[in-house]
C-alpha cells in the first residue's frame, strides 16, 4: 500500500490507523523471521501512537501523515526504545531523548512500527555488518539488500512498512533502494537535521526517506526537512514547496529539463546499461532533452570519499569507550584494558577498519598526503559538478554498478565492497541531493538509476521522479514474496 | 656557570557565560557530580555543538584588551585522545586558525619595573571533566559537571626569566580578565589554571635549552613557587651532567616540588582536524566594533583616570583600579558627591578591614555606596568627626540604613553651638588645675588630655578643630 | 608499499586485535591505503580544502540555559556509577 492511499484511507474514514497499524505489524512480524529488516518491532509504541493518532484526527487536527505506520532505522535515537546503531555497542542502549527526525515525524503523527537494521554504524552497502544479523534482499532471500539502510529498503519492499526512514553516507540510501526496488532520496547536507542521528561521517551524513514510489517520498521528506537549531551544520532556508509538500501535494513536472548523462558514469554502467538506455527514451518522451556532460573527478571519489568519511568516524566513535554507555568490558584491569576491550568487543570488524583507517589518515606524517588532499579533492568534484549544472538541471546515472549480489560475496574482500559505491559518493562528498529510484530488471533482480540535482534542489527529483513513474511501472513491481 | 631560565605561561581562562561554550546546559561551581552535564556534554551518540555567542564575544573583548589581531575566520578542531574526563574521546578546541591573534600584555613587577609580555595567541576550547580519586574507594570516580566549560587559553611568548616575572604576568592577567567581565578569577574553583613551560640555558646562550611543561598551577604564589622549584631542579640536572628530559610535570604544592606525569602521557598524536560538527566563525567589523563599544574601561586607562581627574595619590588609584568591583563602589560613591581621597580612604581602610573580617567580596558589602558617600559628605561637612562617622559605619554595617537618620536617631551631629562648647571647656580647665599648670609650663602634650575629656562630656560631637581652639584660649 | 604502525595505530585507537585478527587486519589495511592512493596523485595546487559541502559559517547560540539535567535519566544507560559518579578503574596521576 503507499502511503498517499493510506492517507486518504485514513482521512476518508476508510479504516483507522489502529487498524492499518495492527495489519503492518502483523506483516512485519510474520516477514521478519525471513527478512530480518527489523532490529526491533515495538507494537505497544506503534499502538499507543496509532489510538493518539486517531483521537488526534477526531478532533479535526490531523496531517496527512498522521496515524501512517512507518519504520525508522535504527540509527535514529528514540527515547524509551533501544537504538543499537546496528552494534553490539549499543545492544542494550535506550536514548534518553529523540532525534530531532524522530521527533518531528511523530509530531506529525506518523506511528512508528520498529526500529530496522543496518550495517553496523551504518559502515556497509551489504547490511552483513550488522551484529544482529544480516538482512535479505525480498527479490531473492540468498542476496544482499544493500546498505547500510537495508533493512528500511527490505522492509518497504517486503511490505512490512509503507516507507522508513535511512541515512546516507556515501550511499546507503540510494544502494539499498536500487537493490531492493524502491525509491530513496538523499536530501541536500543540512536539509535534515543530523540532531539525534548516531554519528558515521559528519560532513557527509544525512537523513532521508525510503518508500515504494517516490510520489510517497514527498510527505514523509517534507516532514523530516527543516531547520534545527541544534545542529550547526542545519540549513536556514525557508521553501514555501516544503509547506506545500507537509500538505500532502506531490510536486509536478512541466517544463522540459535538460537531463546530463556523465560520461565517466555511463562507461561503467554494467548491468544497468540497457535500463538506462530506454529510462533516457522514456525521459525524453515526456520532453526532457538529454546531453552529455563531464565529471571528470569522478574516479576520486571513491578514495576520497574513504579517507574524509574514515577520518571522521575514527573520532565519532572515539566516545565509545565502556563509560557512560554502551558495551563495557567485564572486570577491566586498568583504564587502557577498559577502553581497548570494551572498544574490541563493541564493535564488528568493518568499523574496527575504518577506525583504523581514519586514524592513520589523520596521524602525523600522513594528514597533508592523505585527509588534506581528500578534502582538496572533494572541492574539485564538487566543482565538477557545478559546472555541470551551468549546462544542465539534473543528473542521470545508474545507482549501482551492478544487481544486489550474493550474500557473503564481498565480505573477504573491503576494496570490492567499497567500489560499489562508485555512483553514489560523488555527490555525497559535494554535499548533493540525489534520488534512486528503480528502472528495469535484470534476472528478475531490481535495477535503480539516480537522479542528482543542485543544492536544495529536491523538489525537481521528486517532481522529475514522479513524471516518470507514472509513464513506466517499475516502481509498482513487487517481489513474489513468500514467507 | 651562570644559566638563564626562560619562562612561557598557558593560562586557561574559564569564560564566566551563563550556559556551556556548546550545549545549553549551566556552569554552575560545586554543584553535585553530574547534574550541570547534558547529553550534549556528556557525548551521548547523536548529539551535535552549537556554538555559545557570548564566549566568542568574550573571546573578542580579550583580543580588543591585549591590542591583539581578532582573526576574521577562526576554525574549531578536534584534539583526538581517550582519558575518563573526556567524554567523546576528543576536546573542541582551535589549533591552526585560533581567534585572537598576537598582543601584548604590560605589567608591573613587584619592584615597580614595567614589564610588557607578548601574547601569542588565545583560542576557544572546551574544559574537560573532573576526575575524582578519593570518592569510590578503587575507583576514579569521574564527575563531568566541568566539561564544556569554556576556556580562553592564552598562551605568552617564552619570554619571561624569573619566577617572579611569571607569578606578576599571571596576576595581570587575573586583573585584566576580571577587569572586562570574562572570568570570575576565583582561582580556589579553578577559574584560571596554568601550564608553565620553563627552561634553561647557559647565560647569553642564544638558543633555549630543552623545555619541560608544568601542568594546572592554580595560585600566583604557587606559580612562582614551582617554576622556582622547576629552574632549580633542571640547573641541579645540568650541573651535574644531566640531561632535560621534555615532560610534562605536575606541582605538589604539599611538598613544593614537580614530579613527572608518567600516569598521564596521553598521547603522542592527538590527530587534530577540523570539527566537521561546526563551521568556520567569521567575525566581522561589526560584530568587533559591537565588543568594542561594550568594552568596560581597563584598569590602567581606570587608575589614570583616578589620579588625574580625581587626584587620587597613585598608589590609591591603583589599589583601586585593580580591583574592578571595588572602583565601580568607588564611582558609585564619587558620583553621590563624596569627596575621591576620603572616599578611597575609607573604603581602602575601614570597609576593606570590615570586608576582610567577615571574609565577604565588596559585592556583599552591606552597606551600600550611596549610604557611604552620604558619610564620607558629612566627615567633610563637619556634621561628624571621624569618631562619630565609625559609629554610623557600625550602624550601616548592622543593617541600618540613612546616615542622616542615623546621625539624628544617635544624637551624633559635632556640636556647633561655640558658647555651650566654650562652657564645657572652661569647665574642663577649671576642673583640672594641676594639668592646666603643666600646660603653661610648656608641656604641650597635656592638650591632648583636655581634648580627650572634652570629647567625653560631648560625647564625641564636639569639633575637634574648634575644641583646640577654645582650649588653647582658655588656657592661656 | 604502505608504511602501516598497527600497533602505533591500535594504541590511538584504543583497539586491540588478537593475532590472527591483526594479520587480516594489516593485509586489508593495505589494500584500502592501495586503493585511497589513487587520489594522492591529483593536482590539487591552490584548492582550497573543503571541510564542509556548503562552506556555510557558524551560527552563534544565544547564552541561555536550555537544558533541564536529569542525571537519572542519562545514567540509566551507564554500566557502572556510585553516587552520581561514573566509575572507571583507578587511575594515578
Amino acid at each position: 500500500m503507499s502511503v498517499r492511499d493510506i492517507s486518504q484511507a485514513l482521512a476518508a474514514g476508510s479504516y483507522s490507523s489502529v487498524e492499518i497499524t495492527r495489519r503492518y505489524l502483523q506483516t512485519a512480524e510474520s516477514r521478519n523471521d525471513a527478512i530480518n529488516g527489523y532490529i526491533s518491532i515495538t507494537p505497544e509504541v506503534a499502538l499507543a501512537q496509532a489510538e493518539a493518532a486517531d483521537a488526534r484526527r477526531g478532533r479535526g487536527e490531523a496531517t496527512p501523515l498522521t496515524g501512517v505506520p512507518m519504520a525508522h532505522k535504527d540509527i535514529f535515537c528514540t527515547r524509551g526504545v533501544r537504538t543499537t546503531c546496528g552494534s553490539r555497542m549499543l545492544a542494550n542502549f535506550v536514548s534518553p531523548y529523540d532525534a530531532t527526525v524522530v521527533e518531528q515525524l511523530a509530531h506529525a503523527g506518523a506511528v512508528m512500527l520498529g526500529k530496522t537494521n543496518m550495517d553496523e554504524f551504518a559502515m556497509g552497502s551489504s547490511n552483513e555488518n550488522s551484529s544482529f544479523g544480516a538482512v535479505s534482499n525480498p527479490w531473492d532471500t540468498g542476496r544482499v539488500p544493500g546498505g547500510s539502510s537495508g533493512g528500511s529498503a527490505a522492509v518497504v519492499a517486503a511490505g512490512m512498512a509503507p516507507f522508513a526512514t535511512g541515512t546516507d553516507t556515501g550511499g546507503s540510501i540510494r544502494q539499498p533502494a536500487a537493490f531492493c526496488g524502491v525509491s530513496g532520496l538523499k536530501p541536500t547536507y543540512g536539509r535534515v537535521s543530523r540532531y539525534g542521528m548516531i554519528a558515521f561521517a559528519s560532513s557527509l551524513d544525512q537523513g532521508g526517506p525510503m518508500a515504494r514510489t517516490v510520489a510517497d517520498l514527498a510527505l514523509p521528506f517534507a516532514y523530516m526537512a527543516g531547520f534545527d537549531a541544534r545542529d550547526s551544520t542545519s540549513a536556514q532556508r525557508s521553501e514555501p514547496w516544503l509547506e506545500a509538500m507537509r500538505q500532502g501535494e506531490v510536486p509536478q513536472q512541466s517544463n522540459g529539463l535538460r537531463i546530463g548523462l556523465p560520461a565517466e558514469y555511463m562507461a561503467k554502467a554494467g548491468d544497468s546499461g540497457a535500463a538506462l538506455e530506454a529510462a533516457i527514451k522514456a525521459l525524453e518522451a515526456l520532453g526532457h532533452s538529454i546531453r552529455p556532460v563531464h565529471l571528470p573527478h569522478t574516479e576520486a571519489a571513491v578514495p576520497a570519499y574513504y579517507v574524509v568519511a574514515g577520518a571522521e568516524a575514527s573520532t565519532n566513535l572515539s566516545r565509545y569507550d565502556g563509560v557512560r554507555f554502551g558495551h563495557r568490558a567485564e572486570h577491566p584491569t586498568d583504564l587502557t584494558d577498559l577502553y581497548e576491550r570494551s572498544r574490541t568487543e563493541g564493535f564488528g570488524a568493518e568499523v574496527k577498519r575504518r577506525i583504523l583507517t581514519g586514524t592513520y589518515v589523520l596521524s602525523v606524517g600522513y594528514y597533508d598526503a592523505y585527509y588534506r588532499q581528500a578534502q582538496k579533492v572533494r572541492r574539485l568534484i564538487q566543482q565538477d559538478f557545478l559546472q555541470a549544472f551551468t549546462d544542465v538541471d539534473v543528473l542521470l546515472t545508474p545507482t549501482t554498478p551492478n544487481v544486489a549480489f550474493a550474500k557473503a560475496a564481498l565480505t573477504q574482500d573491503p576494496v570490492a565492497m567499497y567500489a560499489q559505491d562508485v555512483f553514489t559518493t560523488p555527490a555525497s562528498l559535494a554535499g548533493l541531493p540525489a534520488l534512486s529510484l528503480p528502472c528495469g530488471f535484470l534476472d528478475g533482480l531490481p535495477l535503480g538509476m539516480q537522479l542528482i540535482a543542485p543544492h536544495f534542489e529536491e523538489q525537481r527529483l521528486l517532481a522529475l521522479g514522479a513524471q516518470y513513474q507514472e509513464a513506466t511501472d517499475w516502481h509498482t513491481r513487487t517481489p513474489e514474496f513468500a514467507p | 656557570m651562570k644559566w638563564q631560565a626562560t619562562i612561557g605561561l598557558e593560562v586557561h581562562v574559564q569564560l564566566a557565560t551563563q550556559s556551556k561554550i556548546f550545549s545549553g546546559a549551566p556552569t554552575a561551581y560545586g554543584a553535585p557530580p553530574n547534574t550541570q552535564a547534558c547529553p550534549v556534554d556528556l557525548g551521548l551518540p547523536g548529539v551535535l555543538p552549537v556554538l555559545n555567542e557570548q564566549a566568542v564575544r568574550m573571546a573578542v573583548r580579550f583580543g580588543l584588551a591585549i591590542g591583539a589581531q581578532i582573526n576574521e575566520r577562526c576554525v574549531f578542531d578536534r584534539k583526538n585522545y581517550f582519558y575518563p574526563d573526556l567524554p567523546k574521546g576528543y576536546q573542541i578546541s582551535q589549533l591552526d586558525h585560533p581567534i585572537v591573534g598576537r598582543g601584548k600584555l604590560e605589567f608591573a613587577l613587584p619592584d615597580g619595573a614595567q614589564r610588557t609580555v607578548t601574547i601569542t595567541r588565545a583560542h576557544l576550547e572546551e574544559d574537560a571533566g573532573k576526575s575524582v580519586h578519593d570518592a569510590v574507594p578503587g575507583a576514579t570516580a569521574v564527575d563531568l559537571n566541568r566539561a564544556g566549560t569554556p576556556l580562553l587559553e592564552v598562551v605568552s611568548e617564552p619570554e619571561m626569566h624569573t619566577p617572579a616575572e611569571a607569578a606578576a604576568y599571571f596576576r595581570a592577567l587575573w586583573q585584566l580578565v576580571r577587569a572586562i567581565g570574562i572570568c570570575d578569577g576565583q582561582l580556589q574553583e579553578g577559574s584560571m589554571r596554568c601550564d608553565a613551560n620553563v627552561s634553561v640555558a647557559p647565560t647569553g646562550s642564544d638558543t633555549l635549552g630543552e623545555r619541560t611543561e608544568i601542568k594546572n598551577i592554580n595560585s600566583f604564589r604557587f606559580v612562582e613557587r614551582a617554576v622556582r622549584y622547576e629552574i632549580e631542579r633542571q640547573i641541579d640536572v645540568l650541573e651535574s651532567g644531566g640531561r632535560i628530559v621534555r615532560e610534562t610535570r605536575l606541582y605538589d604544592d604539599e611538598r613544593d616540588e614537580t614530579r613527572s606525569m608518567r600516569a598521564k602521557e596521553l598521547s603522542d598524536d592527538y590527530r587534530y582536524f577540523p570539527d566537521p560538527d561546526l563551521l568556520p566563525v567569521e567575525i566581522d567589523a561589526a560584530f568587533i566594533e559591537a565588543v568594542r563599544a561594550d568594552m568596560p574601561e581597563l584598569p590602567s586607562a581606570r587608575q589614570a583616570r583616578f589620579e588625574t581627574d580625581l587626584g587620587l595619590p597613585a598608589d590609591r588609584a591603583a589599589a583601586l583600579a585593580e580591583d574592578a568591583e571595588l572602583a565601580n563602589y568607588f564611582e558609585a560613591m564619587t558620583a553621590a558627591e563624596a569627596d575621591p581621597v576620603l572616599a578611597a580612604n575609607w573604603l581602602l581602610n575601614d570597609v576593606a578591614a570590615r570586608l576582610n573580617a567577615d571574609e565577604l567580596g565588596i559585592r556583599q558589602s552591606p552597606v551600600a555606596a550611596e549610604d557611604l558617600a552620604m558619610l564620607v559628605r558629612r566627615l567633610s561637612d563637619d556634621t561628624l568627626s571621624s569618631k562619630t562617622a565609625r559609629t554610623v559605619f557600625d550602624r550601616l554595617w548592622a543593617g541600618a540604613r540613612g546616615v542622616d537618620a542615623i546621625i539624628e536617631q544617635e544624637g551624633l551631629k559635632q556640636m556647633d553651638d561655640s558658647d555651650a562648647l566654650a562652657a564645657i571647656v572652661a569647665e574642663v580647665v577649671a576642673g583640672n588645675p594641676d594639668q592646666a599648670e603643666q600646660f603653661r609650663a610648656g608641656k604641650d602634650k597635656v592638650l591632648g588630655f583636655f581634648v580627650g575629656q572634652i570629647m567625653k562630656r560631648t560625647q564625641g560631637k564636639a569639633n575637634p578643630k574648634q575644641v583646640n581652639i577654645l582650649l588653647r584660649e582658655a588656657l592661656k | 608499499m604502505a608504511d602501516i604502525d598497527l600497533d602505533h595505530l591500535q594504541r590511538l585507537a584504543a583497539l586491540r586485535l588478537n593475532e590472527a585478527e591483526a594479520e587480516r587486519a594489516y593485509r586489508e589495511l593495505e589494500g584500502i591505503i592501495h586503493m585511497i592512493d589513487a587520489m594522492r596523485g591529483i593536482d590539487t595546487e591552490g584548492v582550497a580544502p573543503m571541510a564542509n559541502p556548503l562552506d556555510a559559517v557558524q551560527r552563534l547560540r544565544p547564552d541561555v540555559v536550555t537544558e533541564n539535567i536529569d542525571r537519572e535519566a542519562y545514567q540509566a544507560v551507564a554500566p557502572n556509577v556510585d553516587g552520581g559518579f561514573y566509575l572507571v578503574p583507578r587511575v594515578v596521576e
